[in-house]
């Protein structure tokens, strides 16, 4: 099963490190992890969304919290929770017709293009992580040349805060 | 007044009440040992090698209970800290640990004897630091003690690079300081304790199975009254020894792979485990999902992750087991399963330990002599192997913090360093050292550290001319191929301990044994029993791996 974890920490070196290093030991598969700051001063919030059994998460919960740099850690359930990502694709155009059909596509699913060049256009998508993959395959069949994705981040909805 | 970063280590120390180091010096600790050199506050004991110092170190805080010390070098130095704090780890035994770094433009370039030691005992260590402004020192320091001895105690480590060693700041050390992230609970949620208690009052075989949690929290003598007040039988773990005196009627011994058979039967047939200070390791439980099928469980500890990590419990208590053990009893109706208690004397009738009381100098034996002499009143420190297990089942032990012995992590070569740290810490005490011939000689350069510092340690090396314990499993489940179990080659040990200015006594038969430990027990110079036991003796009972714990060799159990 997939799970969405958010986890404040302390920014002090080598926090990323011993957090991965605890899902690593007890196999649970990191699909994506963001990190950037928090709403306060030397306090970094990070998203992971990892697979894996419902009691292995709950041992890698505990084994997070023991880690004397983390400050909270909280699952972020689907229905309790608003989450997106970004993610930057950049599209081959052999023609100006393909060029002209790319650009409506991004247009109708509200997408930005960000860099336009000869031979290809850079698009920015946010939405959920399955919306994104829906528009993956939609650009696909022009030939996509990269795509770089944020990995999920995620807030509780209303005024709900991992912090209470 | 503006101290240097060393200046600042020895000042933290001297205020963390450290009365002794264990280390050696290198290239990038040299300011350091220059500054405790001009301004000893403590003790520095010189061992031979780094492993030794963080074994003696760990032995020093399983003897007195207070955090040992280590320093060591870098590159080489810090990566032979690794087992001693691996073992420390395993074990929650409170240690800190300095090690010097290359200077900080150096750092990340492969620079002579760098490695990144705070890389590589990130998961060994309760937490690590690599200090890179000597502004943070004091303060991390501070932490490193208070994070080291609370909650479930631990090895903490302090990289310091040369150039921060040497570099002045404002000296000013915190007096309390707030770790958002580091608030271990200690009292227990009483409504738990109390659904506690009331389970406890409808069992009508209930079991304490307790760990090293009642001995790093100095709760036995809470465990006593507890137990005065309910009549419960007490087993315990291997680091559980002692915890709870083993000539009381209620006690029944070590449980688990080695344990008692009778222990082991009990706990098997009891309606309600309480489990004290202990994380259901597989060495006790064997394999889990036949452990106890007719039990609940209740669990205390004070590390939240433990709780049903290995097995689901039904009432779990997180807490310091001291404080919540008294407020068990405070809660408790008095009881006494009389039909219960029946069965558990019974039992122990039935199975008392068995080895062959012939004219051989067996290793039981020795065990049991040693008891006998000391009265329990020892600090019995081990290595690992067949040694190990006699000396937890042949041994009475009375009182905690008297048996030491390297359990989650199994290190060989634990034994002898370990008992140069207990004689440090316990300098009025008899410190026996019970060694085999495989796992002293691991470490047995640490001969010179304990003969120099006139430390009056007795060790006995049982030897047998083989890795005992695996020879043992080659017997039983290797079909008797004793590949490279054989130690054949291996020095006269009471010639050796001779060569490094101790004294030697090897033993050959049963007969002059007595005579032997007394000889050792009343030296005041170091002693090494050079003990010739038969080659090929079992530790029994045993649970094969993955077995039930209540179906073992070497028991009658018709």
């Amino acid at each position: 099963m997939k799970h969405t974890i958010a986890i404040l920490v302390k920014d002090t070196p080598g926090v990323l490190a011993r957090i991965s290093s605890l899902f690593n030991r007890r196999q649970f598969n990191i699909e994506s992890i963001a990190a950037g700051h928090s709403e306060k001063k030397g306090i970094t919030r990070i998203t992971i969304v990892a697979q894996g059994e419902a009691g292995i998460l709950e041992q890698i919960t505990k084994q997070l919290n023991k880690l004397v740099d983390v400050l909270k850690v909280r699952d972020l359930p689907r229905e309790k929770s608003v989450e997106r990502e970004l993610a930057l694709i950049k599209v081959q155009t052999k023609s100006t017709d393909q060029r002209t059909e790319i650009m409506q596509l991004v247009e109708a699913f509200r997408g930005h293009i960000i860099d336009i060049d000869k031979q290809a256009l850079t698009i920015e998508i946010t939405g959920t992580q399955e919306k994104i993959n829906a528009k993956l395959k939609l650009l696909d069949s022009f030939g996509i040349l990269e795509i770089s994705r944020t990995g999920k981040i995620a807030l509780y909805r209303g005024a709900d805060r991992i912090l209470n | 007044m503006k101290l240097s970063g060393t200046e600042i280590v020895v000042e933290c120390l001297r205020r963390e009440k450290v009365e002794v180091v264990f280390g050696i010096p290198g290239g990038a600790i040299m300011p350091l040992y220059d500054t405790i050199d001009k301004n000893p506050s403590f003790r520095h004991i010189l061992t031979k090698h780094e492993q030794g110092a963080a074994h003696a170190a760990d032995g020093y805080a399983r003897a007195t209970g207070k955090v040992g010390v280590c320093f060591a070098t870098s590159g080489p130095g810090a990566t032979n800290l690794v087992t001693g704090l691996a073992n420390a780890y395993l074990d929650s035994i409170p240690v800190v640990a300095f090690t010097g770094q290359v200077i900080s433009p150096l750092i990340g370039t492969d620079a002579f004897q760098e490695v990144d030691i705070t890389g590589i005992t990130l998961p060994i260590t309760k937490n690590n630091y690599l200090v890179m402004d000597v502004k943070n020192l004091a303060s991390t320091i501070k932490e490193a003690f208070y994070l080291a001895r609370t909650g479930r105690p631990g090895p903490v480590l302090i990289d310091l690079p040369k150039d921060v060693q040497n570099a002045k700041t404002d000296f000013h050390y915190p007096e309390k300081s707030r770790y958002s992230g580091y608030r271990p609970t200690i009292k227990g949620n009483l409504n738990q304790i109390k659904k506690a208690t009331k389970t406890i009052q409808e069992s009508r075989k209930p079991i304490i199975y307790a760990g090293g949690g009642i001995i790093t929290s100095n709760a036995a003598n809470e465990l006593k009254i507890f137990v005065e007040k309910t009549n419960i039988p007490v087993t315990t773990t291997l680091t559980g020894l002692g915890s709870f005196p083993e000539n009381s009627p209620l006690s029944l011994g070590m449980l688990g792979m080695h344990g008692l058979a009778s222990a082991n039967i009990a706990i098997s047939e009891s309606d309600l485990i309480i489990a004290l200070g202990t994380r259901f390791d597989d060495r006790v439980t064997g394999d889990i999902k036949s452990f106890c099928p007719k039990a609940k469980f209740i669990h205390v500890d004070i590390d939240p992750a433990e709780i049903s990590k290995n097995i689901k419990v039904d009432i779990p208590i997180v807490g310091d087991v001291k404080y919540v053990l008294s407020k068990l009893t405070h809660l408790s109706e008095p009881k006494k399963e009389k039909e219960w208690l029946a069965e558990i004397a019974e039992l122990k009738k039935k199975n008392p330990l068995q080895y062959s009381r012939d004219e051989l100098l067996r290793p039981q034996y020795i065990i049991e002599k040693l008891s006998e002499i000391t009265k329990g009143d020892a600090i019995i420190v081990t290595d690992v192997g067949q040694h190990q297990m006699w000396a937890a089942q042949y041994y009475q032990y009375l009182h905690p913090r008297n048996f030491i012995s390297s359990g989650g992590l199994g290190t060989m070569g634990f034994g002898l360093p370990a008992a140069i740290g207990a004689q440090i810490g316990c300098p009025k005490k008899k410190v026996i050292c019970i060694s085999g011939d495989g796992g002293f000689q691991m470490n047995s350069q640490e001969l010179a550290t304990a003969v120099m510092n006139k430390l009056p340690i007795v060790t006995i090396v049982m030897n047998n001319g083989y890795l005992g314990m695996v020879r043992q499993w080659q017997e039983l489940f290797f079909q008797k191929r004793y590949s490279s179990t054989s130690l054949e080659g291996s020095p006269d040990f009471s010639k050796l301990v001779q060569v490094y200015g101790g004294k030697g006594i090897k033993v050959t038969s049963k007969n002059d044994l007595d005579a032997a430990l007394k000889e050792a027990l009343s030296s005041e110079q170091f002693v090494l029993l050079d003990c010739l036991i038969p080659p090929e003796e079992n530790v029994f009972p045993m649970v094969s791996p993955g077995e039930a714990i209540n179906k073992m060799l070497g028991v009658d159990q018709s």
